[in-house]
C-alpha cells in the first residue's frame, strides 16, 4: 500500500488528520493513567527501606524521561526544518516546547519533594539536578527566543539552532550519574542489565511513562492546531491586510 | 493491596505530604495544560468568525 507521506507534511492537510487522531491519544493517555495510578498505589508493594516515599518515582522518573525524549524530538523537528525548509516541521518543534517544558518542572518539583524526606535535602547541585535544571533553562530560553522574534520564519530558524545546540545536554543529564560522583542514584532501568527493582514497581513505571507519552501526543497535536490557524490568518492579514 | 483504609492510605506512611504534592502537582499542571489549550483555541475561533464576518465574503 502506497501512502504519500509528502501530502501530510503540509500543515492544511495535516489539521484534519491531527484533529482525527486527539480523541484516540486523549483516550489512551485516560486510560493509561488510571491503570498507571493504580498499580502505583494498590498493587506496587511498600519499598523495604524507603516505605511509601518511593512512590513519587511513579510520576518522577517518567517525567524525567518525557523531558529529555521531548527535547529530543525537537531537535529533530528542528533539523528537519533546517534541512528542508518544511514549515510543519518547525511548528511541531515550536508545539513540543511548552510541554517539554512542564515535565522538567514536574520532574524536578517531584525530585525536590523526594529528595527531602530520603536525602534530607530539597535540592543539592549535583550534576544530575543541575544538568535537568538547565534544560528547564533550554526550553524557556527555546520559548522566550521564539516570541522575541517578530517575523515568524526567522523565530523558525533561530529556535531550531537553539533546540540543536540544546540537545547536547540531553545526553549529558543520561549520563551525568556515571560520570559524575552525584548524589542522585543511578539508572534503575537499563537495556543492558536486569532491573534494579521489583517487576510490579518496574511496570508501573512503565505504564505511567506510556500515559505521559500518550497525554504529550494528544496535548502537542492540540497546539500544533492552535499555531497552524494562527499562522494562516497572519498569512492572510499580510496579503489582503484591506480586508481586515 | 497495601492499605488497611482509606486514613492509612492518605497518611501514606506518614510522607503524605510529599507524596501528595507530588501527584497533585503534576495532576495541576497536566490538568491546566489541557484547559489552556482549550481556552486558546476558543479564543482563536472567535477572533477568525469575527474577522470573517467583517470582511463580508470570505474565500
Amino acid at each position: 500500500m502506497a501512502i504519500n507521506w509528502f501530502k501530510y507534511s503540509s500543515p492544511a492537510a495535516f489539521y484534519p488528520v491531527a484533529g482525527r487522531l486527539i480523541p484516540w491519544f486523549c483516550a489512551l493517555a485516560v486510560l493509561l493513567t488510571l491503570l498507571g495510578l493504580y498499580i502505583s498505589f494498590f498493587v506496587a508493594p511498600t519499598d523495604a527501606t524507603q516505605g511509601e516515599v518511593y512512590r513519587i518515582i511513579f510520576v518522577h522518573v517518567p517525567a524525567a524521561w518525557m523531558s529529555m525524549l521531548i527535547f529530543v524530538l525537537m531537535a529533530g523537528y528542528s533539523a528537519l526544518g533546517l534541512a528542508l525548509n518544511a514549515r510543519l516541521s518547525y511548528m511541531m518543534a515550536s508545539a513540543l516546547a511548552p510541554t517539554g517544558a512542564l515535565f522538567t518542572f514536574i520532574c524536578l518539583w517531584t525530585g525536590s519533594f523526594w529528595g527531602r524526606p530520603t536525602w534530607g535535602t530539597w535540592w543539592e547541585w549535583d550534576a544530575r539536578m543541575t544538568s535537568e535544571l538547565i534544560l528547564l533553562f533550554l526550553y524557556i530560553g527555546y520559548i522566550a527566543l521564539r516570541a522575541a522574534i517578530d517575523d515568524v520564519r526567522r523565530a523558525d530558524r533561530a529556535s531550531a539552532l537553539l533546540a540543536l545546540v540544546g540537545v547536547v545536554n540531553v545526553p549529558i543529564i543520561y549520563f551525568s550519574v556515571k560520570w559524575w560522583n552525584t548524589l542522585h542514584q543511578g539508572a534503575s532501568v537499563s537495556l543492558t542489565k536486569a532491573p534494579s527493582m521489583a517487576m510490579t514497581m518496574l511496570w508501573g513505571m512503565l505504564i505511567m511513562a506510556l500515559a505521559f507519552w500518550m497525554y504529550a501526543i494528544a496535548v502537542v497535536l492540540m497546539r500544533v492546531r492552535c499555531e497552524i490557524l494562527e499562522r494562516d490568518a497572519a498569512a492572510r492579514e499580510r496579503f489582503a491586510p484591506e480586508r481586515v | 493491596m497495601n492499605w488497611a483504609g482509606a486514613a492509612e492510605f492518605f497518611a501514606m506512611g506518614g510522607r503524605g505530604f510529599y507524596v501528595w504534592s507530588s501527584f497533585g502537582l503534576t495532576a495541576l499542571v497536566l490538568i491546566g495544560e489541557v484547559l489552556a489549550l482549550r481556552a486558546r483555541r476558543r479564543a482563536l475561533r472567535r477572533t477568525l468568525a469575527e474577522r470573517t464576518s467583517q470582511s463580508g465574503s470570505e474565500d
